[in-house]
């Protein structure tokens, strides 16, 4: 208590002491104006000043690029719809850049260019029909090209079919974990309801139909392995609240809603091994542990244990506010070549049994 | 028109101390007079805003600093943070009730509920609102909305946890959540109450512009202050209800066993009852208001800056009709859009292309809109007073946060950046600071009509700069982290060391929220503080053509003492060729032979 009692005493000082600095300030003008309105002093100095915020608006946007800029998921999606995302992305992030770069430019050297002065009188410019024709024409011929090839590309990723033998997965979710259920040999998941779920000893936390044929070859897992180049299709169910299925690295997500089942599809092109190997996820990982070393080295200090080497893996976390533990509700995604996918899942145990 | 406007009218104001014997209770609290309403708006607005940014702050240092022991944290969060560490279910109570303060509260009723209170009278010429009455209902419904929303944090199982956006079952079943329980019925409550409160006023904001202009003023000739807040108030009249009646349902599900929105839920080992509703619906009615309410929030700022962008440039503001024609596009097109916070809702992709083309055409206005404004700064005057500065800041994020927009728009790009802090810091640069902007520069430069004293303007200066780096300084770095898939609304990010390497990002954010926080109290200062011991006003301090500049600086009823002025001509006579001031108020008779230059 006594330090929050401090606390707001420093801070009513220092408010008094803002007061004072800014009395002082005005009283020293040798001119005392005291008009509170600008005059041409403050024009100059916040004219050139506008000038300055331009500069750290493009320094903050180098700054991030150089050190950040290799952060965002871009240019590696490990999924075939990933690739058309990333590239109408690019194009999308290329133009605005430009578009900012020349609107923050005009806005804020007009400001400094124009500041007032004594004496100077503005231009009366109430409006222009054709400048204006010419800064709607345009957004209109740029916004339509991207909502075109957006378009496009959405109707594709979101076309979910039975093309291709796809192999067909069901994620579900609950407060605060995923499984996943693989169809089986039918390739068709069996009959599911929140009602049927049985948590005793006849384990059936799915809520399968015990009488469904197609449930009975249906496999549960707690991590999600994929063929690689193999569509897979995606049934999100949730058993509580809303939950949001999001692979960042496939370029995929899609909300989990009680109620009803929803749909996603997509095909891995890269095994997690393969995307260990991209630069950029090699790049990331020394970053990571080369971060994880050195709080390891403090904890160690601390007489605690280190921290794990971190080794990428796809990921399947949740995306949608869920309840308390919503930041730790993850899977593991492993991709991996067909031969090592059917040997992992003739290991499974099938719902009805049989091994 | 109401009994007291007409009377007003037909009387002249010389006699007007016989009519309304004035007590304290009358003239402060219950006060009838809209400029009286607007500073009880504002204040009521700002002290929520403290609240609000407060927050922010204590679930910034959370995310910067995870699990660690703050004492600040102990003071003002007691046992939402045993320990002085912040619990993960009340770090989602803090972001909940941040969302709905700063949205609601401060940008909503603090924002509109001050200007438009204080300027729609006074800027075209109308002795008070249509209903002094419903508009006193108004604000007091806001304040009591606003009580209840703060008691909720008090009360058993903490405030509202499920995010502003309150999407069902979250927040219909307290087993998933402990603030789903009596602080989520506050919520609702509070809320359904500040619907009341909006609709009141927004209906009188409409008939009073409609009924009550002075002679002269033709809707062409309004300020566009005005013009927005006219908008703003239809829209909201069109979407609120939306909201009411989603609210209401919800309470439904919630107290009486209703399904609107519940179906097939198992939780915490038991089945519910729930049968055949569907959470999406929430998300419809939702987001038809949740949409429109970022253009309830936006465009008011932007009639503030268009208003003073054109004052401070000494300039006409460039392409009137062209802003009118946009603040009708963009009100339009914001009904019909709402789709886009629903691309992988699991509703029919088909509607997500409808949204994603909808959507982006409302990119076209706003680039007229910016592009008026920066060409309005081209050859003028500019007086840097700090509400100009603020305007001008407001155009700069605008910009900033409405380009990426462009992306958060497209249903494809959406996919891999929904609910990440990409569109933490799209929403936060388009509208919270924007709106925000608009809201101090709407203070500084009204300050003198509403509290007739000057804000000291080195304040200004310093709280408008530190204000603008920190305000980049903290949204700009979060798109990067959005884009590499950090989802919000994360207590903590160390359970994925995917994300390890994103964690000074996040103290680097949050040393710039904290230092932005800060300096607010350089605001708060000088506005308390001006109202004492500023320097008296003077009739027309930035020499502006509006109407309100030409009521007395001492506040009375009905505005003008004696006959109310007519009008001219436009509200931007600025520089007028043939004229010696470079400015010419809108109740200066036309010369002979002067010709309206603008069309």
């Amino acid at each position: 208590m006594t330090t929050g009692l401090l606390t707001f005493i420093v801070i009513i000082l220092i408010a008094i002491a803002i007061w004072q600095l800014t009395k002082i300030f005005d009283l020293s003008q040798a001119k005392a104006d005291n008009s509170q309105v600008a005059n041409d002093k403050d024009n100059n100095i916040n004219g050139y000043l506008m000038m300055g915020f331009l500069m750290f608006i493009y320094i903050i946007t180098i700054i991030c690029f150089v050190k950040w800029g290799d952060l965002p998921l871009i240019g590696n999606a490990a999924s075939e719809h990933g690739t058309s995302v990333d590239t109408l992305m690019i194009i999308s992030m290329v133009l605005i850049f430009f578009v900012q770069t020349l609107t923050q430019a005009l806005l804020h050297y007009f400001a400094f260019k124009y500041r007032g002065k004594e004496g100077q009188k503005a231009l009366y410019y109430a409006d222009n029909d054709k400048l204006e024709f010419i800064w709607t024409i345009i957004p209109v011929i740029t916004l339509a090209g991207l909502i075109l090839y957006g378009l496009f590309t959405w109707n594709e990723i979101m076309d979910v079919n039975m093309e291709d033998d796809p192999i067909v997965v069901e994620l579900y979710a609950q407060q605060f974990n995923w499984k996943a259920r693989y169809a089986g040999e039918d390739n068709v998941l069996g009959k599911a309801n929140v009602r049927l779920i049985d948590l005793g000893p006849a384990a059936n936390i799915l809520g399968l139909d015990t009488e469904d044929p197609y449930a009975q070859d249906d496999i549960v897992v707690q991590e999600l392995h994929l063929p690689v180049n193999r569509k897979v299709v995606f049934k999100m169910r949730s058993q509580d609240v809303l939950h949001s299925a999001y692979m960042p690295h496939f370029r995929m997500q899609m909300n989990c809603v009680p109620g009803m089942i929803t749909e996603f599809a997509m095909k891995p092109t890269m095994t997690t091994e393969q995307m260990r190997d991209t630069p950029k996820i090699t790049n990331k990982v020394r970053r990571i542990n080369d971060i994880r070393a050195a709080k390891s080295e403090k904890l160690l200090a601390e007489g605690e244990d280190a921290l794990e080497a971190y080794e990428f893996d796809f990921l399947l976390l949740c995306n949608k506010i869920c309840g308390e533990s919503h930041y730790n509700m993850q899977m593991k995604v492993i991709v991996e070549s067909q031969e090592d996918y059917d040997k992992w899942i003739a290991e499974q145990a099938t719902f009805g049994g049989k091994e | 028109m109401s009994a007291t406007a007409v009377h007003a009218e037909d009387h002249g104001h010389d006699d007007h101390g016989h009519h309304h014997k004035e007590t304290f209770v009358t003239k402060y609290i219950f006060s009838q007079d809209h400029k009286m309403i607007a500073k009880q708006y504002l204040i009521t607005g700002t002290v929520m805003g403290v609240i609000g940014i407060m927050m922010s702050i204590f679930f910034r240092m959370q995310i910067a600093w995870p699990k660690e022991s703050f004492t600040i944290f102990e003071i003002f969060l007691g046992n939402w943070a045993p320990g002085g560490v912040l619990s993960a279910d009340k770090y989602l109570a803090l972001v909940t009730i941040h969302g709905t303060i700063m949205v609601f509260f401060v940008l909503t009723a603090g924002l509109s509920g001050t200007f438009s209170n204080l300027l729609i009278p006074l800027q075209i010429g109308a002795r008070d609102m249509a209903s002094g009455f419903l508009n006193m209902v108004s604000y007091w419904l806001f304040f009591i909305s606003s009580v209840i929303m703060v008691l909720s944090l008090f009360v058993e199982g903490g405030a509202a946890s499920a995010g502003w956006t309150i999407y069902p079952p979250l927040s219909a079943l307290p087993e998933a959540i402990p603030g789903s329980g009596l602080g989520m019925t506050l919520w609702l409550v509070s809320m359904a109450i500040f619907i009341a409160s909006s609709l009141l006023g927004s209906l009188n904001y409409i008939v009073t512009v409609i009924n009550l202009r002075t002679k002269g003023m033709s809707m062409t000739r309004l300020p566009l202050t005005i013009w927005a807040f006219f908008v703003t108030a239809i829209i909201g009249v069109v979407s609120f209800p939306v909201l009411l009646s989603a609210a209401l349902l919800l309470i439904f599900d919630r107290s009486f066993g209703t399904s609107f929105y519940l179906s097939d839920i198992f939780i915490q080992g038991e089945v519910l009852h729930y049968q055949g509703g569907s959470p999406v619906l929430f998300e419809h009615l939702f987001w038809f208001l949740g949409h429109p309410e970022v253009y309830i929030v936006l465009l008011p700022a932007l009639g503030i800056t268009s208003e003073i962008i054109a004052t401070n440039s000494r300039k006409p503001i460039f392409g009137y009709r062209a802003m009118v024609a946009s603040i009708l596009a963009i009100a339009f097109l914001s009904t019909i859009v709402w789709g886009h916070h629903m691309f992988i809702s699991g509703m029919n992709p088909f509607l997500g292309s409808v949204f994603t083309f909808t959507t982006l055409l409302i990119a076209i206005p706003s680039a007229v809109k910016a592009f008026n404004y920066i060409t309005t700064l081209w050859k003028g005057n500019l007086q840097m007073n700090p509400a100009m500065l603020f305007s001008i800041g407001l155009v700069s994020t605008f910009i900033t946060g409405g380009l990426t927009g462009i992306i958060l728009g497209d249903s494809t790009l959406d996919i891999n950046v929904h609910d990440t802090y990409f569109v933490v810091a799209h929403f936060h640069l388009v509208m919270g600071i924007s709106a925000l902007y608009g809201m101090f520069a709407g203070v500084y430069h009204w300050y003198p009509r509403m509290f007739g004293r000057m804000m000291n303007k080195n304040l200004g200066y310093v709280h408008f700069w530190v204000t603008a780096i920190c305000a980049y300084g903290v949204f700009f770095p979060m798109h990067f982290i959005g884009m590499a898939g950090l989802p919000r609304r994360y207590y903590t990010n160390s359970e994925f060391p995917l994300f390890d390497d994103l964690a000074n990002v996040n103290v680097v954010i949050t040393m710039f929220a904290i230092i932005g926080g800060i300096f607010q109290l350089v605001f708060l200062y000088n506005f308390f503080g001006s109202m004492f011991f500023g320097k008296k006003a003077p009739q027309n301090p930035w020499r502006s053509n509006t109407l309100e500049w030409t009521a007395p600086v001492e506040h009375i009823h009905g505005n003008w003492p004696g006959k109310i002025p007519h009008v001219h001509r436009w509200a931007y006579d600025y520089s007028k060729p043939g004229h010696d001031d470079d400015f010419v108020p809108q109740n200066t008779p036309m010369k002979d032979g002067e010709e309206e230059l603008h069309h």
